[in-house]
């Protein structure tokens, strides 16, 4: 199958290592993976903000481009949900209504495309540590995802998996949020941590960059050794 | 910014760093979960009860209209006088002069969230009116002079020990950490009033049209004493309380039980259904029912945002709320706080003023998964943000999502704008943390993630080559 890999801005720039991860383990599953160049944002920013038609510039190029993909593949819970369940309400009623809808069809994060779209749990990964799973909002809750990445985990050798209390807590990210209201923020994340620190695991892992991206500032910040990694970075650890 | 914007930011800068609150407020709500999810487990399918529970509101909400009248028509036919109110002006109005006009002195009230959303108390004392709230929790917050904390738990926020101080400068009582005791020392207090009043004013928690009755639900009792001593009963309530039958019911007691307290059912559930009746021998002479619109009915116009109508009150989505949870009831500044407070209040008291209550979310859609009505309470904020950036933009941030659209549709320009960013990245160290630092809302308390030396499109064309010459 060719998978269109869409890489979101932040994580081109800032977190690279997971979409090459994600490119390592597609093509190792055997399929073609092509990566638009073009497009850098799904407009979730402007969209979060309210300002709907700026979000629309954005958006538009993207439904062009990827309309006639087999399947889309999104390295962020967040971005996926975006294109999955917000792009059709973005366009509801714009004449993109129906590649809006068409899209959303064909729109997967990246460990559910793995488990329930390919059928694969077992990627042959290693990874001798202990990890704490933390639900990104967006892909629990817009998108469903559960089971997936825990079902990815599992199968990781050496990996003991460690469940926090409140896993399913948002962190405190919550895009422009964090910056709007960073109090607020900081403290919801200072929960996420304690919960986290709590289990004793090595490492914070979640399915979304940008959580942890907001996770491991505050950790950094309080030059604590707990560390965060992204799912497909596990799973690329061969 | 609207001046409750700043003050909401003021008090969230406060609380969020006042470590006692935090710790109280989440292991008081980490044990209400635990009580929650044992009693959902009774519930043969929670889900489809959720599922029955919100469309049996959507029907009542959607025929409000004939529902209403229904509800009016059998009240009436037993004597309670009606009363339709579209402000809260009107409804204090009218009850105020329904309390002069017994020459009355002493009201008892049982809790109401209604009655703070029209601000009742202030406008019967500015009448000259002595009233006492009978609930254990508002009548702590009232000698407080605060308003509620939370739409259940209104005194949630304190501890045995706040109360203890708070009875003995108050009551004069002597100190005691037992709840018990504590209780009685209230339960004392309050007995003489209820001997004392003239009138007794309570809320709703369900209106149910079929028979025209009111059903309220308390653990105290004190509702009932309230409508039953004092000679003249008052009900306020806002007009999305009805249900259409009584057997509702049966499903809606045992889920605000259930999501608002993590109780099977709550101690005492009653039904009114009208004055003392000839040959009765006791209930009130007289029953006053008071119906509030309060922009309800703009609400309802609202085919997006319509289903908060459905709203019971329960406080389901302010227990799971991870921002309620860290900044507190009172910072919201408004009646009725967490995410429901943060999608209405707009609507009841104006959206330039209150949108950044629907802004500060992290819109993780915990509400809206808990809601047992199922209110796409998460949703409703991102509408929200959308109708207040509509009506009236704010020209830097649209300014900035312009110009972030155009650099982002330009592949060559967003590449400079990666290079730059990394270019500069070293020199930010200079002004981290400091009024200069344009990130100072990040940085102040996180670290930054620094640009890759290589991005992930710069490395996929290189791989893209590798693969192409292999
Ligand atoms: S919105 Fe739902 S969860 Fe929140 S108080 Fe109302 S009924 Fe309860």
């Amino acid at each position: 199958m060719t998978v269109t890999l869409f890489v979101p801005c932040f994580v081109d720039a800032l977190f690279p290592q997971v979409g090459i991860n994600m490119v390592h383990i597609l093509e190792k599953l055997g399929h073609r993976v092509e990566c638009p160049e073009e497009i850098a944002c799904c407009g979730q920013p402007a969209f979060n903000s309210g300002y709907w038609d700026e979000a629309r510039c954005v958006a538009e190029p993207v439904l062009k481009r990827l309309k006639d993909s087999e399947a889309v593949v999104i390295a962020s819970g967040s971005c996926g949900a975006m294109l999955k369940v917000f792009y059709p309400q973005l366009f509801a009623d714009k004449p993109e209504a129906h590649a809006a809808h068409e899209l959303s069809g064909k729109v997967w994060e990246f460990s559910d495309f793995l488990v329930k779209k390919l059928g694969v749990t077992d990627l042959g990964a290693k990874f001798p540590a202990k990890v704490t799973f933390h639900d990104g909002c967006h892909g629990l809750r817009e998108l469903g995802i559960k089971s997936s990445p825990r079902k990815l985990l599992e199968k990781v050798q050496g990996l003991e998996l460690i469940e926090m209390q409140d896993a399913e807590t948002c962190c405190g990210f919550g895009g422009t949020f964090a910056a709007k209201f960073p109090m607020i923020s900081t403290a919801m994340g200072e929960v996420k941590c304690a919960s986290a620190k709590d289990t004793g695991a090595d490492y914070i892992v979640s399915n979304d960059s940008s959580c942890l991206m907001h996770v491991q500032g505050l950790l950094s910040r309080e030059g604590h050794k707990l560390k965060t990694l992204h799912l497909a970075e596990i799973l690329g650890n061969q | 910014m609207s001046s409750e914007s700043q003050e909401f930011l003021q008090q969230a800068e406060v609380i969020t760093k006042d470590l006692r609150h935090r710790g109280l407020i989440q292991t008081a709500l980490r044990k209400y979960e635990v009580a929650r999810d044992k009693r959902k487990s009774a519930f043969g399918d929670w889900q489809s009860s959720r599922q029955a529970a919100a469309e049996t509101k959507w029907e009542a909400i959607n025929h409000l209209d004939k529902y209403l009248t229904e509800f009016a028509d059998k009240l009436e036919a037993r004597g309670t006088k009606v009363h339709w109110c579209s402000t809260p002006d009107q409804a204090r109005d009218i009850i105020v002069k329904i309390i002069a006009d017994k020459k009355a002195r002493c009201v008892i009230k049982s809790k109401a969230m209604t009655a703070e959303e029209i601000h009742l108390n202030a406008a019967m004392e500015k009448a000259g009116f002595e009233v006492v709230e009978s609930d254990l929790g508002e009548y702590i917050v009232q000698l407080r002079k605060e308003p509620p904390y939370h739409i259940v738990f209104p005194a949630m926020h304190l501890t045995r020990d706040d109360i203890s101080d708070l009875f003995q400068k108050e009551l004069g009582s002597a100190p005691t950490r037992e709840p018990e005791e504590l209780t009685m020392i209230a339960r004392r207090a309050l007995r003489k009033k209820y001997i004392q009043a003239d009138v007794g004013i309570t809320g709703a928690n369900f209106a149910i049209a079929e028979t025209g009755m009111i059903s309220l639900t308390e653990n105290e009792g004190n509702a009932r004493l309230t409508a039953a001593l004092p000679k003249t009963m008052i009900t306020l309530l806002g007009i999305e309380k009805i249900l259409p039958k009584m057997e509702d019911l049966a499903l809606f007691l045992p889920m605000l039980a259930t999501a608002g307290a993590g109780q099977t059912v709550t101690g005492y559930n009653t039904l009114y259904g009208g004055p003392k009746q000839p040959g009765e021998v006791d209930g009130p002479e007289e029953w006053h029912v008071v119906l509030l619109d309060n922009q309800r009915s703009i609400l309802l116009a609202d085919p997006e945002q319509r289903d908060s109508l459905h709203c019971i009150r329960c406080g389901a989505c302010l227990n799971v709320c991870p921002i309620f949870r860290n900044v507190g009831g009172h910072t919201y500044g408004t009646t009725y706080s967490g995410p429901i407070g943060s999608v209405i209040t707009p609507h009841l008291r104006g959206l330039q003023s209150w949108k950044h209550l629907s802004s500060s979310s992290s819109l993780c859609g915990a509400c809206t998964e808990t809601c047992p009505v199922k209110i796409d309470l998460h949703h409703h904020l991102l509408q929200n943000r959308r109708n207040a950036s509509q009506e009236e933009p704010n020209a830097m941030e649209q300014t900035a999502y312009k110009a972030f659209g155009f650099v982002a549709n330009r592949p060559g320009m967003w590449q400079v704008g990666k290079e730059l960013a990394r270019m500069f990245q070293p020199l930010h160290k200079f002004v981290l943390g400091t009024k200069l630092d344009p990130a100072r809302a990040w940085t102040a308390t996180r670290d930054v993630q620094p640009v890759a030396k290589e991005s992930f499109k710069e490395w996929w064309q290189k791989h893209k080559a590798e693969k192409q010459a292999k």
